[in-house]
């Protein structure tokens, strides 16, 4: 499903964010990205949908080259590729309905999306997602009035709404209280495993990783040295080997609940 | 317990910069022939020419100085309304996070920053220069002087929204009009309309002079009374103006604070 081949991304300040990684994910997978802050998650995320460009090798997106696609191909590839973000980064001054719709631009023909006007389909799917994750009573509120486990709901519904065959995560519940944090990545849970939407996401708390993920991939400056199914190991085992990832024993502030 | 002692704070610095401030203002004033005995000397003439103007003002006038206020409001409203228009696209062009391309940034920056920096007044005689007297001459002033105030505004608001809205849309596979249209407008409309507000209140004021230079508008007339040495009417002109600057600066204001 997502193929890297020798992908490299060097920073213009030089900053060699990742090194010749080699990485396959395969379809309906739930994988977890860990690793220290600075380690290169964000950017290995960012280069499955190309916002950021890799400086060596070459990412794949279902067989077809992400590095080299460009205008049209590449807005093809990524209306199939969902994303949720720390900061939730949906339109704040815009209504959830607005939000959840703008996953619907790449469907459309610009001067429509524009002038905002989206066929009934369109709104019919829209609001199937904002039902899927139990917001569909704040349609019509405007983004800003919403909670920050709220605003992540309507961005996770923004990318259902691309009707996509990927979630990507980066850091989706860093910036959430302990309880919301657990019903967003039910969330995410629960698409993953009911639409086979194939999730990868970045995250910080180990636990999470070891609750949700069926698969976790330790980068470490830079390069994948941890990779493991889920279902193969053991919890005392996993927590053992979080040394690999982060060069000492697993921090407390990297543990959500009890280890 | 123990004394803490910590060096002085360096002070020089600060001293020379207090006396070269001070310097530079008395250099300025003694060269610009600023003398404050010929203050004193015209306080007598300026008390008696402002007791001739609002002491007291020839209100029969105003109902004539109706027509050319009207006629000045206008004049502001149409000049911001096109100005502004054109400097939102210009404004899209000239921010560095939406095009990124320093050889459309740079020359465009430069353009207008000279649209900026030219004073209303300036403009305005050279078009009188150009189309001739009246109030066309004073909108197109004002027109490309709102120009230059709001795109440079505007541009600088787009280089500082929240660059995350715009790296969700382009995950969304939203091409440039469309994050123009979802992640940038949003952002920027409160501020680029409250600018587009300011630079009406300023150009209220810029059109009230502008008459002075035959470009239309009240202040033709009171340049013309004031060559007449009608003082009582000049008076009257000013309080007008006064009033009507100020209540327009007032509505203004309080919508620009209801918006950001």
């Amino acid at each position: 499903m997502i193929e890297f081949k020798n992908v490299s991304k060097t920073y213009d300040n030089g900053v060699k964010a990742l090194e010749n990684i080699n990485l396959t994910i395969n379809e309906g997978e739930f994988v977890a990205i860990i690793g220290l802050s600075g380690a290169g998650k964000s950017t290995l995320l960012r280069l499955i949908n190309k916002l950021i460009e890799s400086t060596g090798g070459e990412v794949f997106f279902d067989g077809i080259s992400v590095t080299k696609a460009t205008g049209r191909d590449l807005i093809s590839i990524r209306r199939q590729i969902g994303m949720i973000f720390q900061g939730f980064n949906i339109v704040k001054r815009m209504s959830v309905l607005s939000n959840v719709l703008s996953g619907r631009v790449a469907y459309n023909p610009t001067w429509k999306t524009i002038l905002g006007l989206f066929p009934e389909e369109d709104k019919q799917i829209a609001y199937r997602a904002l039902k899927r994750v139990d917001i569909l009573e704040k349609v019509h509120n405007r983004a800003s009035d919403l909670s920050g486990g709220q605003q992540q709901r309507v961005a996770i519904a923004r990318a259902l709404a691309q009707e996509p065959k990927i979630m990507l995560a980066d850091e989706p519940v860093a910036s959430l209280d302990p309880i919301t944090t657990v019903q967003v990545m039910d969330y995410l849970k629960k698409i993953n495993v009911e639409d086979g939407i194939t999730t990868v996401s970045n995250l910080h708390h180990v636990d999470l990783a070891l609750k949700y993920a069926t698969r976790v991939v330790g980068i470490k400056e830079g390069k994948v040295v941890y990779d493991v199914q889920m279902v193969d190991i053991k919890k005392e085992k996993f927590y053992e080997d979080l040394e690999i990832v982060y060069g000492r024993p697993v921090h407390h502030d990297e543990v959500l609940g009890d280890k | 317990m123990d004394k803490i002692s910590v060096s002085k704070p360096k002070k020089f610095k600060r001293n020379l910069i207090i006396l070269t401030v001070l310097f530079l203002i008395v250099a300025s004033a003694w060269f610009a022939g600023f003398n404050v005995i010929e203050v004193m000397i015209n306080l007598n003439k300026g008390s008696r020419l402002l007791g001739r103007m609002f002491f007291p003002p020839d209100l029969s006038y105003l109902p004539n100085i109706v027509d050319p206020m009207v006629e000045t409001v206008r004049m502001a409203i149409v000049g911001t309304f096109i100005g502004a228009t054109l400097a939102l696209p210009v404004a899209v062009l000239a921010a560095n996070n939406f095009i990124k391309s320093k050889f459309l940034h740079g020359p465009l920056r430069i353009i207008l920053n000279i649209f900026r920096t030219i004073p209303a007044l300036v403009l305005a005689s050279l078009f009188v220069a150009v189309f001739g007297t009246g109030p066309f001459s004073g909108v197109v002033a004002l027109s490309i002087f709102t120009f230059g105030l709001v795109s440079k505004l505007t541009y600088e608001t787009i280089e500082a929204i929240d660059y995350g809205q715009v790296e969700a849309l382009m995950s969304l596979g939203a091409n440039k009009m469309n994050i123009l249209r979802y992640a940038i407008m949003p952002q920027i409309l409160p501020q680029y309309m409250s600018y587009t507000l300011y630079g009406f209140e300023v150009n209220i004021r810029a059109a009230a002079v502008l008459g002075y230079v035959g470009a239309g508008g009240i202040g033709q007339t009171f340049e013309f009374n004031l060559a007449w040495r009608n003082f009582d009417r000049v008076g009257t002109i000013i309080i007008f103006s006064f009033f009507i600057v100020l209540i327009i600066d007032l509505i203004s204001s309080s919508i620009r604070k209801r918006l950001v």
